[in-house]
């Protein structure tokens, strides 16, 4: 253990749902509350907040309701990528020497219904959203039919990875959607981006999700099971990637920024796809979590069909996937989503997950994906 | 009688009985699209050069839309309660671009990926000032219809 080294000492969840009247700041409190509660440090104790957000301008007033203590407190955003980045700022913080114990939060509270937006806020003309193409659904559905006609991947393998999802959730008690359902049930819903249908997505909502930092050389004052944080990554797209939210692509493509966020995550901390207990990955649709699999390292092209057939990603599988159930079973609230990908790896590394534990766990990894084409990888080690 | 006007400036050839799509190219051959005035090469902006792109190509993936899409920013002439579910495809254009469209057939079983497709401009809304706005769009090539147009 170096002086640079950070550990996450205490994690907060505030469920994701719907919770009317109740506001975004509001639930980021109830997130903080219980992540400094878990940690055993006192609101005052924290010298930085790194709080994310899509649909709160200035996430960091949640000083507000916590204590007006005069901390920097800094909003931040990267998209779906933003939990990572937030938790990523408030570790390099403390890797700098700027501060010992710092706070990450994120929080959110989206309206009903598919994200809706300028063209313009993503760097694209107003036409492309006059004719109906700045849906970022279209590139979900565009991509994974594509992959499953290269890979053969069938109809019922995204069947399996949505009921997967549900089963989780349902023995999750934090879990936004927590009703069973069968593939057969799944693949009878209808289709909403051909070949992707109503219950292989998840949807947006509402919740918060906190984690408090410190110097990993002072994390025994706080708590006998620290969390050390080994890798932090992020990449935006290159030339050639296939990527959300575009009206043209180069024939010659790339690898999706993920790949190499998670080539880099695996490097920095010294470890590869084999020494990952438990996974976290972005499933905005079952089609994603499919492709992630193999763009993380934990599969080739096409193994997924017999992983899934086989239950290899169940929790009581060789590799499980979204053990909480992962987006489609808890939503995005998008500023939180990435924490609660952290709250869920650090809880099954200390042995807290309950029904839903994973043997063993000693090591975590977590992955984002979202627009303009940004990928987070996050790798967590007890 | 009002006018058709392109839904955007430089999207395509218009009026045109065969209209093409307008791409930009920079010297180092890249194509960019939708077109632009200007990029950096090697680090130099440099103005681009307009060129119309080939007119069919093989679709290299597809999905269909179910609901309409929220408006604004969508700006068709539909209702939610007229709306049709469309279909959107990425169609390469063999030695220039894969390029995003709507797709003139909607059904997902009508369609595979390595169809032959042709560019369209179909009428789409009605502009601020009363005209009809024209979208481009690809439709599938019939079986057996020659390549004499590409």
């Amino acid at each position: 253990m170096t002086s640079g080294d950070v550990a996450i000492i205490g994690v907060g969840l505030h469920p994701f749902g719907r919770y009317p009247g109740k506001s975004a700041l509001e639930m980021g409190e109830d997130a903080v509350i219980e992540a400094l509660g878990d940690a055993g440090v006192q609101w005052p104790d924290v010298q930085a907040l790194y709080a994310g957000s899509m649909e709160v301008k200035n996430p960091e007033a949640i000083v507000g309701l916590l204590g007006l203590t005069g901390i920097p407190g800094r909003a931040v955003f990267t998209g779906c990528a933003t939990g990572a980045t937030s938790l990523a700022m408030a570790a390099n913080a403390i890797r700098l020497g700027e501060h010992d114990v710092t706070v990450a939060v994120g929080l959110d509270k989206h309206p009903r219904g598919a994200f809706s937006d300028h063209p313009s806020v993503s760097g694209l003309p107003s036409w492309f959203g006059e004719a109906g193409l700045f849906l970022t659904t279209h590139f979900f559905g565009m991509k994974i039919n594509r992959y499953m006609h290269d890979h053969g991947i069938s109809h019922l393998t995204l069947a399996r990875a949505a009921a997967k999802a549900f089963r989780n959730g349902a023995a999750n008690p934090n879990a936004w959607r927590r009703k069973v359902l069968t593939p057969e049930e799944i693949l009878a819903s209808p289709v909403l981006n051909y070949p992707l249908r109503q219950f292989m997505y998840c949807g947006p909502d509402e919740g918060a999700a906190a984690v408090v930092l410190c110097r990993a050389d002072q994390a025994h004052k706080y708590t006998s099971t620290p969390i050390h944080l080994r890798a932090s990554t992020l990449f935006s797209r290159r030339e050639g990637a296939f990527e959300l939210l575009s009206p043209s692509l180069p024939i010659e493509s790339a690898p999706s920024p993920t790949v190499f966020a998670s080539r880099a995550a695996f490097e920095s901390a010294g470890l590869g796809p084999d020494d990952v207990d438990v996974v976290q990955l972005q499933d905005t649709d079952a089609g994603s979590e499919i492709i992630h699999m193999a763009e993380n390292g934990f599969c080739k092209d096409g193994e997924q069909e017999k992983l899934l057939a086989d239950g290899d990603t169940e929790i009581g599988g060789r590799l499980p996937v979204n053990t909480d159930g992962g987006l489609i079973a808890n939503g995005e609230p998008v500023g939180a989503s990435g924490l609660r990908q952290i709250y869920e790896l650090a809880n099954q590394l200390r042995g807290r997950a309950g029904d839903r534990q994973v043997e063993r766990a000693r090591v975590g990894y977590a992955q984002l994906y979202g627009a303009p084409g940004t990928a987070a990888v996050t790798i967590l080690s007890t | 009688m009002t006018a058709q006007v392109p839904l955007a400036e430089s999207l395509f050839t218009w009026p045109a009985e065969r209209p093409a799509l307008i791409a930009g190219r920079s010297s180092d051959g890249k194509l960019v699209f939708p077109y632009r005035t200007h990029r950096l090469v090697g680090g130099v902006r440099e103005e681009l050069e307009r060129v119309e792109l080939p007119r069919r190509g093989r679709l290299w993936t597809f999905t269909t839309q179910r609901f309409r899409p929220p408006a604004p920013p969508y700006a068709g002439d539909d209702t939610p309660e007229t709306f049709q579910p469309f279909a959107v495809g990425y169609v390469e254009l063999e030695g220039a671009l894969r390029i995003e469209a709507r797709l003139t057939e909607a059904d997902p079983e009508k369609l595979f990926i390595g169809q032959e497709m042709e560019l369209v401009v179909e009428p789409f809304g009605v502009d601020a000032d009363g005209n009809q706005t024209m979208l481009y769009a690809f439709a599938p090539v019939p079986e057996g219809d020659g390549d004499d147009q590409r």
